[in-house]
């Protein structure tokens, strides 16, 4: 992989807390302007990643460069090219919208104009440009979020570290997030975000699942989506439990699921299995609306990888 | 509104706080047994609501029935037979397993007689035989979530609300969580949920979307995919994409365009007639469509659409 210009090299990273291995020999490596996810549930070591590339925290072992600079050798240097924003961003809640970004300019150094350009534009971009009086404080758990982000990129980083943004965050502040976020990629921003939504990862250009301080696998989630050995099938029913208990532990159904519609099943081959399906819902003397074959979400991607039917596709 | 086979009924339920209507004039009914998710942006009115429904917030006017007994004037009897089961799982980290169940019946005055059969039943249910005496500081999220659950129900609880149950739960564990709800669900239980996540909402039998106080949407999973889209949603893979998505945005007929990693989101108000619209729109700028085809909206398509569109809440009324 020589020549290639990646902006954030992580090399066989690893930090132990107290014996617990919170990460554990990861690696991965993100291109300039590319928005990369780190998947996983609590617990799974994604914070601990965010704070090693930040600058904040020493690695046992292993290794990091972003933007140039090694993050153990010289993690002052690191820091001046990369915005961090931790879960809990330091706003000043008895301070205005517009006070808190002036703050965070001065800290970076943001000349007068340039700040009051780029506020308004990510203030709009934001939905917020009518706050901007408003104390922090009062502002809601989505405003809270977006503002921190908008103090973040009120200078312009050449890599963006964002640790669960929008955790606690409804779908349409979501949204807002990252349509500000893709609007980073035209200034050559790479981005590196962390999510416990499993869903939010589709908006990535590529995901690392993590798992127990491990990476499950690492691609775009359209090749991860396509890799998925088996298919998943949604069958539309109001005899939901009925039917789960005669498929379960059918020969080439690995998992039956109960959802609010009826039932979400893993299975081997889809176009074989789908008319037998059938004929056993049938000879029970059981009722479905509907049963079809449905793409597959990074939730069942990561389901598949930790119980270990997923042969192949681990980094 | 018959009571029989209803669990949780609510009619005009309004709360103010001052000038501000936090709940205006909601009605809904939740039968036995039903999974009722409660979906809405940041306050929309949700946590409200469930106060209420929990007696634990006096309704400004309205009525709500728990069970048969009215929250306004029976709030004691309402608390004494829901479960509630909060996002941070309220346990005591420096009590064991064992110490955390035995606070909970007390609490919810579990009899004598019940009290061991329930405890052990709710050991069981959490998978934490033999971790007993662990003190639940230790404990992994999904387990905590498990006895946070058990907790919440030892006393049989009729109506149970869980307030984003699963929120940074490993898959593994949610799956596990849900397939215990939906068991409760299939005893008899009636459960409320209100949650952000998309993906939790897809396990309820019904949703009701709120927003600024006032029920804006409402069904099964599917249903509300596909009635309240308003228009199709196409998905776009092609060259140029930040050009593409600047060109798209406001084009004619395009409602509404977002990037997903790679591709384009497209709302149209028909996908057969924008599929040829959009790609010779953008091959007369210069830009090859490689991919464009209509895609199943998710509930969060639907959640953005349904309330970025409302602007006069005034007019709006419930749906039945």
């Amino acid at each position: 992989m020589t020549g290639v210009p990646y902006t954030i090299e992580v090399h066989e990273l690893t930090k132990s807390f107290s014996g617990v291995v919170a990460v554990d020999h990861l690696s991965f490596s993100i291109s300039k302007g590319e928005i990369f996810g780190l998947v996983g549930p609590d617990g799974a070591g994604k914070t601990t990643v965010m704070r090693m590339l930040a600058g904040v925290m020493a690695p046992d072992s292993g290794g990091a460069v972003v933007a140039g600079c090694d993050v153990v050798a010289s993690p002052e240097s690191a820091k001046q090219r990369l915005s961090y924003m931790p879960q809990r961003f330091g706003l000043y809640e008895d301070l205005t919208v517009d006070e808190n970004i002036g703050f965070y300019a001065k800290i970076f150094g943001v000349k007068a104009a340039a700040r009051d350009e780029r506020a308004a534009r990510l203030l709009a971009a934001a939905g917020m440009s009518e706050f901007r009086s408003r104390l922090a404080g009062k502002l809601s758990g989505g405003m809270k979020q977006k503002l921190g982000l908008v103090c973040a990129l009120i200078h312009t980083p050449e890599v963006l570290l964002l640790d669960e943004p929008t955790n606690g965050v409804d779908p349409v502040s979501r949204r807002d997030f990252w349509c500000i976020l893709y609007s980073l990629l035209n200034e050559g921003v790479t981005i590196l975000v962390t999510t416990a939504y499993l869903d939010e990862a589709e908006r990535c250009h590529r995901i690392a699942l993590m798992h127990e301080g491990r990476m499950l696998f690492c691609d775009t989630p359209a090749r991860l989506k396509a890799n998925l050995p088996g298919a998943v099938l949604s069958i539309v029913t109001s005899q939901p439990r009925e039917i789960s208990e005669r498929l379960a532990g059918q020969s080439g159904v690995s998992s039956v699921m109960i959802v609010g519609d009826g039932l979400h099943l893993m299975v081997g081959d889809a176009a074989t299995l789908i008319p037998q399906l059938k004929e056993i819902i049938a000879a029970a003397g059981l009722s479905y609306e509907s049963i079809e074959q449905v793409a597959p979400t990074v939730e069942d991607l990561f389901v598949e990888a930790v119980t270990g039917t997923m042969r192949g596709m681990e980094q | 509104m018959n009571g029989a086979s209803s669990a949780v009924v609510v009619t005009d339920l309004v709360k103010r706080f001052g000038d501000f209507v936090a709940v205006d004039a909601i009605s809904l009914e939740a039968r036995k047994g039903e999974i009722f998710g409660f979906l809405g942006p940041n306050g929309a009115g949700k946590s409200t609501t469930i106060r209420m429904l929990c007696g634990l917030l006096r309704p400004t006017s309205g009525q709500a029935q728990v069970s048969g007994l009215d929250v306004a004037t029976q709030p004691e009897q309402v608390r004494q037979n829901i479960g509630y089961m909060s996002q941070k799982f309220s346990l005591y980290n420096d009590l064991t397993v064992s110490e955390n169940l035995n606070f909970f019946a007390g609490m919810y005055s579990v009899g004598r007689s019940d009290l061991t059969s329930r405890l052990d039943w709710a050991i069981d249910m959490a998978g934490l035989r033999g971790r007993e005496n662990s003190f639940t500081g230790t404990l992994a999220a999904g387990w905590k979530q498990r006895l946070a659950l058990g907790c919440a129900v030892l006393h049989r609880p009729q109506v149970l609300f869980l307030d984003e149950p699963t929120s940074g739960v490993d898959p593994l564990s949610r799956r596990k969580f849900w397939d215990m709800i939906h068991t409760m669900a299939a005893e008899g239980v009636t459960v409320f949920v209100t949650t952000h996540y998309m993906d939790e909402a897809e396990y309820c039998n019904r949703l009701v979307l709120i927003d600024r106080g006032k029920i804006v949407a409402s069904g099964s999973p599917l249903e509300l995919k596909q009635k309240y889209m308003a228009g199709d949603l196409l998905l776009v893979e092609c060259d140029e994409i930040g050009t593409a998505l600047e060109l798209l945005q406001g084009a004619p007929g395009v409602d509404d365009a977002a990037i997903f990693g790679n591709a384009l989101h497209l709302v149209v108000p028909k996908a057969s007639a924008a599929i040829a619209a959009v790609t010779s729109y953008l091959s007369q700028h210069g830009i090859t469509v490689q991919t464009i085809e209509p895609i199943r909206p998710s509930l969060e398509d639907v959640f953005v659409s349904l309330t970025t569109a409302r602007t006069g809440a005034a007019t709006e009324k419930p749906i039945p």
